[in-house]
């Protein structure tokens, strides 16, 4: 259980204002200048000390990801700050967005000088109106105050930050996608090489962070990475997360807590407890729709890491729990997971314009049970004729669901399939 | 120069190259769909995946992954061959199975890569997608369910036409190629559309359920349509030309040509003129006649006309064989009066780099500036306007133009509309004349607005002396296909035009412009040539003769490219090939040119280079002596569809101007 005082974002449920005097009282802003002045090599070096992997999903160390921004280009550099949270049971960046504003803007400006950018761009999903809102107020609030634009907080580090609204596609999440979105094209993601750190928004080197990332920048750096460092489970797993628990427990919530707490313990202890006890737990997709669903026998005992979630075959993503209890229809749930990555795909890219489709109305069938053993297996090999094959990871999330709801409740749809083949036999005996 | 292995073997390539290069550079051929030589990569088909060794575990797209030292590539592993049966297997889920009435077939992508990599069975049960066919204008027809979304056409549209009209709409499994707002796609290289589909889902409205592939005989020959002499291909059957395609010369016009030379082709079976004709002096009608009663009443009327008193015309599409049969018929009998600029052309005939397109068309591509004066390339030459356009996206060639303002697809400085503004241009030093001074790769081009004018050749003049200010290659673009040839081999004689008014016998080859309102009404005059145009309503004696699908012949492009014309297809009726007629005429008035195959013409031309070849003359200054007028120039073509007697006849070029020239007038208008 993560202590008070190692709490990161103290004001994330709004207890307080989110405005820059408030924000001040809870101690950001505080020396950033200073932290600024230390240098670049001492910002990333801190970064890498302290562990920090990316909180979009992907887990990528993000003191790494600055260090591949190349020293001299030539060419501007650009932070772009990914604010388009679209995964479905993840609801984190929105709080930081309402309540703490000010420490995204100021890990931004940390962030920005880090990889020598003067100039960031957050792109906030559509439908965040008040949090963009908020966003904005934040930000002229920092103009005023000078800690934004020219010496930005006295570091002698020009910097500027823009808010960017999206038009709400999930894909636009994607970071290339977004990037694309950014620059006024469609939003499809690009090819990969060359990344973002070499040819990013209008081809020149750009690093994309999630909005948690950024804004726990200023604490690690304040506090020092080795603090950071000293909380999780093992050196790979470090620092604290925003979980965010929703589903059918009785106090849905976003918390903050250690990496690697037990799933039984988070979800007991925050979102007390699973709707009619823990042993009426069904299933719990443990980081954001797009992991592979896990059944309660393996929640019992899991701990909520990057490396322990992938031992067992699904991820932390973005932390953001979908607890299930047993009244769920599991197929149903997966199923309508399928008709979201079908909704949102771009199309761009053959495996996941097609399949996606094809999955959501096998998936269909397989709800009410018309269809047959073979398309099960017909299933699984359609998932894993997409992954991997695509462009960007869309295709990948959409196929895990499917892989994870095979893997344990495989007797659920074959049961589906023999019932409806006994209460119709008329109907589609063979396929 | 990175070195890597594929399947294997190693192989050197260029920094820069992608495997699939690479693979295509040692003869191993991976499959794609949305990737082309010509067009930017989006790697979205998603069927070109390989597997690097060492690499991610999963197969890469290999025409968006540059070579890298030391790679080490599988095409034809485990991991890759699933990853194509993936792809071909979702893209033949939404995809109909109409290939027996879909005119793709035979030389379908999809349909010969489904062979390799297809399953013999579908396992897609549920509904498939269809998708509403779209109106693209009469040149393009669409089956939009077909598509497979690779976006070629839309890259196409971007990268080379210069159009945005096609785009991806909607997303996911609802994605379309569309217009947005239904329109015709109004580029003149809108043809090529086709040929990058790499499925039947946008095909070729006039050649629609005509033939199939194999049925068809491929002639590879050159066009006439324009002077920029595309490579083509004929494709017949029997006596009819059934399509046409473009052939690659990245010299002249890579892989693309315009609509006017890809559809004017039926326009090759109607007004055709398939045996001799001669005009009843009483009722003055044409009446049908045999080839000796036409030759005995032309030598007759020879006979009688003093040398001095006869003309010899040759039209825009003749062939040099031809050019070179009448220019030595016509000496012979003692006559000197030729003239091929039969548009009203007005320069200097004598000297080749004042009439030649002397930088090359390719040259155009790495051009840092582009000086247009009194043309519209996209009308009068759309295959270098092409150029012009890549040039302008890949680095931002600047481009300006003396002349009537014309909608071009790249943005221009408009300098002026008056030759006078030339000469401004000359004392200048800022603006585009600074351009033009520190760009490496300069190039003025002098079009047919300016020389068809009364100071054409003083127009000319005052260009070279521009262009050698200022350190750029000289070039004259002109319209048609046969001017360069029959000036190249010197049916012309001075700067100022032949005075032909005035003479009591003239021989039209193939002369079909508003010139031969000119000719005296009593001449007797002879029209040799394929179409029944306004030549031959003028004529008293029709020879019929082949068009460029029916005969061997050579042209030389506007740049003085020596190109060979191969014979696709008979001619019809009685029709001869020119040369020929030329000879058994000579015979028939009592000399013999010595002609018994094509090739005693063509080893009677001198000074040509070698086949494929341009001719490279030292720049001259023009020795004449004139001044430039005060009119405003003006464009010499606002109909790029009909330009010919091919193009009048032709009922697809009538659909286009209805489409599209009609309807840029009436906008105007309004």
């Amino acid at each position: 259980m993560l202590a008070d005082k190692d709490r990161i974002f103290t004001n994330l449920y709004g207890f307080s204002s989110f405005t820059l005097k408030d924000a001040q009282k809870r101690g950001d802003w505080k020396d950033t200048g200073k932290i600024v002045k230390k240098g670049r090599e001492w910002v990333i070096d801190e970064m890498k000390k302290s562990g920090l992997r990316g909180r979009g999903g992907a887990g990528f160390p993000t003191g790494l990801k600055w260090s591949f921004m190349p020293k001299d280009s030539g060419k501007p550099h650009y932070l772009v700050i990914n604010a388009d949270e679209s995964e479905p049971g993840t609801c984190k960046d929105r709080e930081i967005l309402r309540h703490e504003p000010h420490k995204l803007i100021e890990g931004a400006l940390i962030a920005a000088y880090a990889m020598g950018a003067n100039a960031a761009y957050i792109y906030v999903r559509g439908e965040f109106y008040n949090e963009a809102s908020n966003l904005s107020k934040a930000i002229a609030e920092a103009y005023k105050e000078g800690l934004l634009g020219k010496n930005a907080a006295k570091s002698g580090w020009d910097f500027d930050l823009y808010v960017h609204r999206g038009a709400g596609a999930y894909i636009c999440g994607e970071e290339t996608a977004l990037l694309n979105s950014l620059e006024g094209e469609k939003g499809q993601p690009r090819n990969k090489p060359p990344f973002p750190a070499m040819a990013g928004l209008y081809s020149c080197p750009t690093t994309v962070n999630n909005v948690e990332t950024i804004a726990v920048v200023p604490t690690i750096l304040r506090r020092g990475g080795e603090w950071f460092a000293g909380l999780g489970s093992d050196e790979k797993n470090t620092g604290t997360k925003l979980f965010c628990i929703s589903g059918h427990v009785n106090n849905p919530c976003t918390v903050e807590e250690e990496i690697g707490i037990p799933m039984k313990t988070l979800i007991n202890e925050h979102a007390g407890g699973v709707r009619g006890g823990w042993d009426n737990l069904l299933a719990v997709i443990p980081g954001g729709s797009s992991c592979p669903v896990l059944p309660a026998s393996i929640c019992d005992t899991v701990r909520m890491d990057f490396d322990s979630l992938r031992e067992v075959r699904s991820g932390l993503g973005t932390a953001g729990l979908i607890v299930m209890d047993k009244s769920t229809d599991i197929v149903y749930a997966i199923a309508r997971l399928s008709y979201f990555y079908y909704h949102e795909s771009c199309g761009q890219c053959t495996p996941c314009r097609e399949g996606t489709g094809w999955l959501w109305r096998l998936m269909q069938r397989m709800v009410t049970g018309n269809a047959t053993i073979e398309e099960i297996d017909m299933l699984l090999d359609i998932t894993t004729q997409i992954e991997g094959h695509t462009i960007c990871a869309h295709g990948d999330a959409s196929a895990w669901p499917i892989q994870g709801l095979i893997r344990h409740f495989r007797p659920e749809m074959e049961k589906r399939i023999l019932e409806y083949r006994k209460n119709a036999p008329s109907e589609r005996m063979v396929g | 120069m990175p070195k890597l292995k594929i399947n294997g073997t190693e192989v050197e390539v260029p920094q820069g190259t992608s495997i699939i290069q690479a693979a295509e550079q040692i003869g191993v051929e991976i499959p794609r769909f949305c990737y082309h030589d010509k067009l930017s990569v989006p790697a979205n088909c998603r069927m070109c995946l390989v597997e690097v060794k060492g690499g991610p575990p999963k197969p890469v797209a290999s025409c968006a992954m540059a070579c890298a030292e030391g790679m080490e590539i599988e095409t034809e592993s485990p991991m890759v061959h699933r990853a194509r049966k993936s792809v071909m297997e979702f893209l033949l889920i939404n995809h109909p199975l109409d290939c027996p009435i879909c005119d793709q077939g035979g030389e379908c992508d999809l349909q010969d890569q489904a062979v390799g990599y297809g399953y013999d069975r579908s396992r897609y049960t549920e509904d498939k997608r269809a998708v509403k066919d779209k109106y693209l204008g009469p040149l393009v027809k669409t089956v939009m369910t077909r598509c497979i979304q690779c976006t070629r056409c839309i890259r196409f549209g971007e990268e080379i036409a210069g159009v945005d009209a096609l785009g991806l709409l909607n997303r996911g499994e609802d994605v379309e190629i569309g217009t947005y707002v239904e329109k015709a796609v109004a580029s003149e290289l809108s043809g090529n559309l086709i040929d990058v589909c790499p499925v039947g889902a946008l095909t070729s409205k006039p050649y629609a359920f005509h033939a199939r592939p194999w049925e068809l005989k491929k002639t590879e020959t050159i066009d006439v349509m324009d002077g920029v002499g595309s490579n083509i291909r004929i494709d017949s059957r029997g006596r009819e030309v059934m399509r046409i395609l473009p052939r690659l010369n990245e010299e002249v016009n890579e892989e693309w040509i315009s609509d006017k030379a890809r559809f004017s082709y039926d326009g090759l079976a109607r007004r055709r003129l398939d045996r001799p004709w001669i005009k009843n002096a009483q009722t003055g009608k044409l009446e049908q006649a045999s080839w000796e009663d036409a030759f005995n009443l032309i030598a007759d009327k020879m006979k009688q006309t003093k040398p001095f008193d006869m003309a010899a015309l040759v039209g825009n599409q003749v062939d040099m064989e031809s050019v070179q049969a009448l220019k030595t018929f016509m000496n012979n009998a003692g006559c000197n009066n030729l003239e091929c600029r039969v548009d009203g052309g007005h320069f200097d005939a004598t000297n080749a780099s004042g009439y030649l397109f002397n930088g090359g068309i390719d040259s155009l591509e790495t051009a840092d500036a582009v000086l247009l004066i009194g043309t519209n390339p996209r009308i009068e030459a759309a295959m270098i306007n092409a150029r012009i356009f890549k040039g302008y996206r890949d680095h931002g060639t600047k481009v300006a133009l003396i002349g009537e303002s014309c909608d071009l697809n790249y943005p221009y400085e408009h300098l002026g509309d008056k030759p006078s503004d030339i000469e401004t241009l000359m004392k200048s030093r800022s603006g585009f004349a600074k351009v033009m001074k520190e760009g490496g790769n300069v190039q003025v081009i002098l079009g047919a607005g300016a020389t068809q004018r009364k100071d054409g050749a003083a127009l000319q003049k005052t260009a070279m002396e521009l262009a050698s200010k200022f350190g750029a290659g000289y070039n004259m673009l002109h319209l048609t296909a046969g001017r360069v040839g029959a000036l190249t081999l010197g049916f012309t004689k001075t700067p100022n035009p032949l005075n032909f008014q005035s003479k009591s016998f003239v021989y039209l080859m193939g002369v079909d412009t508003p010139i031969i309102n000119q000719i005296d009404k009593k001449a007797f005059v002879v029209y040799q040539g394929h179409h029944g145009d306004a030549g031959a309503h003028r004529a008293d004696v029709i020879l019929p003769g082949c068009a460029y699908t029916e005969k061997d012949a050579l042209y030389m492009n506007t740049e003085g490219r020596l190109q060979q014309a191969r014979k696709a297809v008979s001619a019809p009726g009685e029709a001869q090939e020119d040369w020929k007629i030329i000879s058994l005429l000579a015979k028939t008035c009592g000399h013999d040119l010595g002609y018994r195959s094509i090739f005693d013409v063509r080893k009677s031309m001198i000074g040509l280079p070698p086949l494929g070849e341009r001719l490279r003359p030292d720049m001259q200054a023009v020795a004449f002596d004139d001044k430039i007028g005060a009119a405003k120039f003006s464009l010499s073509l606002e109909n790029f569809y009909q330009t010919c007697p091919i193009t009048r006849a032709s009922d697809t070029m009538e659909a286009c101007v209805t489409a599209f020239v009609n309807k840029t007038k009436r906008i105007k208008a309004a």
